[in-house]
């Protein structure tokens, strides 16, 4: 008897869905592990991260404000990986469309405005995202510059400049010194859907985002160019597609939407801008999109994963006093195993009986 | 002690873990894998440094601990990309995000503690010298490391037969393969190697330059270090070159907050990482045409069973 491995001609579609899963199983058992040593039993510590937030109906609408964010990030990163560009900096890009839809808060703050105040900081939240994401993209293309490390460098000046605003030019004069905005006007608030809870339009805006991204890739020449840029890049030359423009498609659109996100943090789960307006959103993204194999509706999924994770971890923190750390534990672990079973697939492992030699013919 | 003297010696505790990292990077590149992990292993080797430098009160087995964390982090990135041959850029990510997570974890009991920075040289005479003495002779013993790292690198890839089967698993994994070398074998080891030396740069964070751990200390440092390695052409002599450049911006604009020069502090603080763009992008442009990256560079290698 001996284990042979061999390549796979060919990745059957059922695998490619349970990978995922075993991804998930794993990061389980780890967790498990990981909770022992932290002297927490590990189905206390499991039930606290990923059962208790689906347990009542505050928290499940906490899980749709924080998987929105993450699923809009993640459909546009998804978009850029596949097409073969890393754009790692959705964090950056978030923070400047927040900072760019709160300009218009901040502008009409104290006059009275219509119903237009909101949609404007929409469109210039997403406007904002895509320019700043361009910068990356027209590095990229112009001078050969690596996106993921312009992208991520971004990121920090991002955080920078938004410090920079909360604490300068745009501190609320009547916060007591704290670094924070006025309270937006109830016109630049995303509006609520429940009277009790922070669940607004933006949860059924970001369904929206993935229907459209899902009928684009699947059933679009756009979604079919995207695809086969980052499969076969020789092919996409001899369809005469421009590499370029497509890595700049993809950054604006990944871009647009992270900044939407951005405004979704600001004007619906915060109400105002402060120092640091996203847990990490940006980089958890990139976990969703792979998580949910660089597919929309994937996305979806995997963002109310994601998002029971970082409700987990804040029950975790006030339940079994562990630090939010573990949280990111978890995400990595995931990263890895998502990777690790996507790979494994890849393969098939047979046990064939017979000597080592193989004459079993 | 004058300004200059004072400028100087502080560029150079800030350019030294941006030495060690790069460095390390620049081997793993060499040898055909890019590892964007080196934050994730920086920081655990400075909040595993810290705390075995706490509980044990040596500073050595901090160091050890520090470098001895790297390398196990490194371990995790190997067994994804050069066992499974998966993406690389996705497993050094995973590998950033576990770390900042887990190294939280470690250092939360070791936050608020305290202890003395690692001492620097004092040679009698030698070090009484006036600027040159302070400046050559009285660093702590990580500058002298980090120099012997790049020269040994330096050395072992150019002078060696080694370096050279190295450089031939990073320029073509194909053509080593088929001459009979181990691909995989060789590029763990570069990988071990980049791992130990994020973390012992990170030991040097909370051992020397600032003797405490705070969490997310290393500031992106590691993310500079890939840039820097990109700036250097892969080639050493130019990483010592840039690793300075950087640290001497850092520093510069420290002094510049202190003097209360009238430019908001956050335009200051973003200039490290604004030069980082702009060096990448002039000596990006300036390679156009010929490539300096290693061939393989990022490339998965598996032999094909």
């Amino acid at each position: 008897m001996r284990l042979v491995i061999a390549r796979r001609q060919d990745v059957p579609g059922w695998l490619k869905l349970v990978s995922p899963l075993y991804a998930i199983a794993l990061t389980l058992l780890s967790g498990a592990a990981m909770f022992a040593a932290l002297g927490v039993s590990p189905t206390t510590g499991l039930y606290t991260y990923f059962v208790s937030p689906l347990t009542d109906a505050w928290a499940l609408q906490e899980v749709a404000v924080k998987a929105t964010p993450l699923v809009l990030i993640a459909v546009g990163l998804s978009l850029c990986y596949l097409s073969d560009n890393w754009n790692i900096g959705a964090e950056g890009q978030l923070v400047i469309g927040a900072v760019f839809g709160a300009a218009v808060a901040v502008a009409t703050h104290g006059a009275p405005n219509g119903p237009w105040v909101l949609p404007a900081m929409i469109v210039a939240g997403m406007v904002g995202g895509a320019l700043f994401a361009m910068i990356p993209a027209i590095l990229k293309t112009r001078f050969q510059a690596n996106e993921i490390l312009t992208s991520l460098m971004l990121v920090y000046v991002a955080e920078l400049l938004l410090d920079w605003l909360v604490r300068g030019p745009w501190r609320d004069p009547h916060g007591f010194n704290f670094p924070q905005t006025v309270m937006f006007e109830p016109e630049a608030q995303m509006t609520r859907l429940m009277d009790v809870g922070r669940l607004n339009i933006s949860a059924p805006l970001a369904l929206l985002v993935v229907a459209v991204a899902a009928i684009l890739l699947a059933r679009t020449l756009k979604g079919f160019e995207i695809r086969v840029v980052g499969e076969a890049p020789r092919a996409a030359r001899f369809a005469g597609w421009d590499p370029r423009t497509l890595t700049w498609t993809v950054f604006a659109i990944s871009g647009a939407l992270a900044g939407l996100a951005g405004v979704v943090e600001a004007s619906g789960t915060l109400g105002q801008l402060q120092p640091n307006i996203s847990p990490g959103y940006g980089f958890t993204a990139i976990i969703v999109a792979f998580l949910g194999r660089l597919n929309p509706i994937g996305c979806l999924a995997a963002a109310i994963f994601l998002a029971v994770t970082f409700i987990g971890g804040e029950n975790a923190q006030i339940a079994l006093r562990l630090p939010l750390d573990v949280t990111r534990v978890f995400q990595g672990m995931l990263l890895f195993y998502i990777l690790a079973c996507d790979a494994v697939i890849a393969f098939r492992f047979t046990i064939v009986r017979g000597d080592a030699s193989g004459a079993t013919a | 002690m004058t300004l200059l003297e004072a400028i100087l010696l502080t560029v150079i505790t800030a350019s030294t873990p941006l030495v060690i990292a790069a460095i390390g990077e620049l081997v793993v590149e060499r040898a055909g894998v890019v590892n964007l992990g080196v934050e994730g292993m920086m920081i655990m080797g400075a909040a595993c440094g810290f705390a075995a430098a706490i509980m044990t009160g040596s500073t050595f087995i901090g160091v050890l601990a520090g470098v001895g964390a790297g390398v196990a982090m490194s371990l995790i990135f190997a067994l994804l990309a050069l066992g499974l041959a998966a993406n690389q850029i996705a497993s050094g990510l995973a590998l950033t995000i576990f770390g900042l997570g887990l190294s939280g974890l470690v250092g939360a009991s070791f936050i608020g503690a305290k202890r003395e920075a690692m001492p620097k040289l004092d040679v009698p005479v030698l070090t009484d010298l006036p600027f040159v003495g302070p400046v050559v002779f009285g660093q702590d013993p990580f500058v002298y490391i980090s120099v012997l790292l790049v020269v040994s690198v330096w050395w072992f890839l150019t002078r060696t037969r080694a370096g050279l089967v190295l450089r031939a698993c990073g320029e073509n994994h194909t053509s080593a393969h088929a001459l009979g070398y181990r691909v995989l074998r060789i590029r763990l080891f570069a990988v071990m190697f980049g791992g130990g030396c994020a973390g012992l740069a990170g030991a040097y964070l909370s051992l020397a330059y600032t003797p405490f751990w705070s969490p997310g200390m290393t500031a992106g440092r590691g993310w500079i270090a890939l840039a820097i390695v990109v700036f250097a052409s892969w080639l050493p002599w130019r990483l010592l070159m840039g690793a300075y450049l950087f640290g001497g911006i850092t520093i510069l604009q420290l002094h510049a907050q202190g003097m209360g020069v009238r430019i908001p502090s956050q335009l200051l603080s973003a200039l490290p990482y604004l030069v980082t763009i702009v060096a990448l992008v002039v000596i990006s442009r300036r390679r156009s045409g010929w490539n300096a990256a290693p061939g393989a560079l990022g490339k998965p290698f598996s032999r094909d069973y």
